[in-house]
């Protein structure tokens, strides 16, 4: 099965996601059939003025996830999430990463039709 | 000689300055509003439009067929403005700051410069003044760009026109402020003697001194607040060359769109002074010539 890119606060499966996904701690790249991950960092994106959505993108796209679970999401970093094809579940932020990834999994999230936060740049 | 009108705080009166020098100067005079995001100079000037045109930014056009997803360009890119997905490219046009780096870069030749509208250029005639403003695009998020392209427009580069250039600026001291003040010989400050005018004169002040221009400020409402605002120009040696009283008459004059040199005949003799100030500040008198005189 595809792998998931959850939003993470730390890099362990128990770490909380991380409710913002461009300016997210990092990504946890998750199995889910073994549960087996990578944690992939995203520091870089706090130091940036603007465009930390389009570059986490750019980093989730890069691991090959087909999946993004997080907290929310901007418009631009949807539009290219959307573009590669990774669908997105949004509003997990207050769940660990092994429960988002278990609700993913008994089907009780949503795929997003629409980015769920305004950004910070029209 | 350029005269920018700028201010740290919103609301001191940059607009009623800018419009009262600009009615009254002793030779001719192109008047810019370069507050670009709410251009308000016209509302004084009344100036009789004579063009109007969009301005544009070049911003990157991908050829996706040419492109080998090399990264060059969303490495260079200082704001995500090009987008590399997997396979997929994307641009966010709204991101570009028209720099050029990407399709300078591109080993391919599959970027070329495409168009953003950043908003319109309006130029017109107000009496014997040149009247130019620029005005933003409802949606644009960065304004000086379009400031750039109107200075661009007045020939500011590479020769200054034969005409005086009063440039009313916008508030604050971030680009958009800069943008408009470096290009001045000589900086007008308006402020007001209250606690939030002397803050943001001191970071005006703070912002504007590496450009290593003239500056003086006028104190509108000077009668109000405290003394704090003379005693601050008074430490850091920064003229004050002007004060608008707090006056009834003033503030009527303002609200129904009047310059206040031709409302209010009393202030006009204060803006006389203030306009051979602004004349002294960017010739200040040589040594030899103070020895003369002295």
């Amino acid at each position: 099965m595809a792998k998931i890119a959850v939003s993470s606060e730390g890099p362990d499966l128990d770490a909380r996601v991380d409710p913002r996904f461009g300016r997210a701690a990092g990504f946890m790249i998750v199995d889910p059939q073994t549960m087996a991950f990578d944690f992939v960092d995203n520091g870089a994106t706090q130091v940036m003025a603007q465009g930390a959505g389009i570059q986490a993108a750019e980093l989730v796209a890069g691991t090959g996830a087909s999946v993004v679970l997080t907290g929310y999401v901007g418009p631009k970093a949807f539009r290219a999430l959307s573009a590669v094809g990774i669908a997105v579940g949004q509003n997990l932020n207050d769940l660990t990463v092994r429960d988002a990834i278990r609700r993913f999994q008994q089907g009780d999230v949503e795929m997003a039709a629409a980015p769920n936060s305004r950004g910070h740049r029209a | 000689m350029i005269v920018a009108v700028a201010s740290g705080k919103g609301g001191t009166g940059k607009t009623t300055v800018s419009a009262s020098l600009a009615s009254i100067w002793p030779a001719p005079v192109i008047a810019v509003d370069l507050d670009v995001e709410e251009p308000n100079l016209h509302l004084f000037l009344n100036p009789v439009i004579r063009d109007q045109k969009a301005s544009y930014i070049d911003i990157p056009e991908i050829d996706e067929e040419r492109c080998t997803r090399c990264r060059a360009c969303t490495d260079i890119c200082q704001f995500k403005a090009i987008g590399i997905f997997g396979e997929v490219v994307m641009t966010f046009p709204e991101m570009c700051h028209g720099c050029g780096a990407c399709w300078t870069i591109c080993p391919e030749n599959a970027i070329a410069p495409g168009k953003r509208e950043l908003g319109q250029i309006v130029t017109g005639q107000a009496g014997p003044i040149e009247f130019v403003m620029g005005r933003l695009r409802v949606g644009e998020a960065m304004s000086p760009p379009l400031m750039r392209n109107v200075k661009r427009h007045l020939g500011l580069d590479p020769t200054p026109p034969d005409r005086d250039i009063i440039i009313d600026a916008p508030p604050g001291v971030s680009c958009p402020a800069i943008n408009a003040v470096m290009d001045a010989d000589v900086i007008v400050l308006v402020t007001e003697p209250t606690p939030f005018g002397l803050y943001d004169l001191a970071l005006a002040q703070k912002a504007f001194a590496p450009l290593e221009k003239p500056m003086g400020v006028v104190i509108n409402r000077a009668d109000i607040g405290t003394r704090d605002v003379h005693r601050h120009c008074q430490k850091t040696a920064l003229p004050i060359l002007a004060e608008i009283p707090y006056q009834r008459d003033i503030a009527e004059a303002y609200a129904r769109g009047q310059i206040i040199t031709e409302a209010v005949p009393s202030v006009r003799p204060l803006f006389d002074a203030l306009v051979k100030r602004i004349a002294g500040l960017a010739n200040p008198p040589s040594p030899s010539e103070e020895v003369c005189h002295a």
